[in-house]
């Protein structure tokens, strides 16, 4: 049963938005405190790529969050319209820490195309690839059974509730 | 949802004060920050992050930008931070390999580079 659902359009300025509504919906659904600030990392993470990705593609579209309260999980669904993808690399996939500040790469992995950070940005997906490692349970796939025409990636993610 | 930058110089340093929430919104106030001190030719940073009430990856990529950019210079980018619910973003992230962070001021400003 969703029982918030946030549609906002892909400017930075609302991934804190959408941190403030998970963090009332969270608190409101039970979460345990020690649990609100990884909700709140998990759903930053999965907002500001699916912001990134839009002003990379220049996609007008909103990004959509649902938080729902199911079975005594909270479950949130970060879908962006970007190219679909079915799989997040590893964190170590797209950075190699020991390079990361040498200054004359961008700190992507030998044999890799070094166009994944730029001198102030980590790779788009290095900040969900790291709370993927975190919160049990979290999947992408794609954002729906038309995805192959209209693109879209969902990012869902279940924290339990007490 | 905001964030406030002030700085001052401590011996050889310039101390930036961080409050408020880095994120992919605020984050390019805090690059311009670093960026205009390192063209002004500050190049022994500290950035005390004391204040800071929320840190996520792109707020570590602009922290990594300005540890590059006094690199180039010879120079250094202190972090200070006490707040563990920070430390344990730059600890998962693997980033406390990259980092110095230190407990106070005083510490940082006297650190070896």
């Amino acid at each position: 049963m969703v029982t918030v659902a946030l549609s906002f359009s892909p400017i930075p300025a609302h991934v804190g938005t959408a941190r403030l509504v998970a963090a009332a919906v969270a608190r409101r659904a039970g979460i345990e405190e020690s649990a609100l600030d990884e909700v709140r990392w998990a759903v930053d993470e999965a907002c500001s790529r699916a912001v990134r990705l839009h002003q990379r593609y220049r996609l007008a579209e909103p990004v959509e969050v649902t938080l729902s309260d199911e079975e005594h999980r909270l479950v949130v669904v970060v879908t962006d319209r970007g190219p679909t993808v079915d799989r997040l690399a590893e964190p170590e996939e797209l950075i190699d820490l020991d390079r990361l500040i040498d200054l004359d790469s961008l700190g992507a992995p030998a044999g890799t195309d070094s166009g994944a950070a730029s001198a102030d940005s980590l790779p788009l997906d290095f900040g969900l690839a790291v709370v993927a490692g975190l919160v049990e349970d979290l999947a992408v796939s794609p954002a729906s059974a038309r995805a192959a025409a209209t693109g879209g990636t969902a990012v869902a993610m279940s924290w339990p509730l007490a | 949802m905001d964030l406030s930058l002030s700085t001052r110089t401590e011996g050889e340093r310039t101390v930036v004060v961080v409050t408020g929430e880095i994120d992919v919104y605020t984050a390019p106030k805090l690059r311009e920050q670093l960026v205009d001190l390192v063209n002004g030719g500050s190049y022994h940073l500290v950035v005390d992050m004391e204040g800071v009430d929320f840190l996520d990856s792109t707020g570590l990529g602009v922290l990594v930008g300005g540890l590059k950019r006094v690199r180039a210079h010879e120079g250094s980018l202190q972090l200070v931070c006490t707040q563990e619910r920070i430390l344990k973003i730059f600890r998962i992230t693997g980033l406390t390999k990259v980092f110095s962070i230190h407990p106070s001021v005083a510490e940082a400003v006297a650190a070896q580079d």
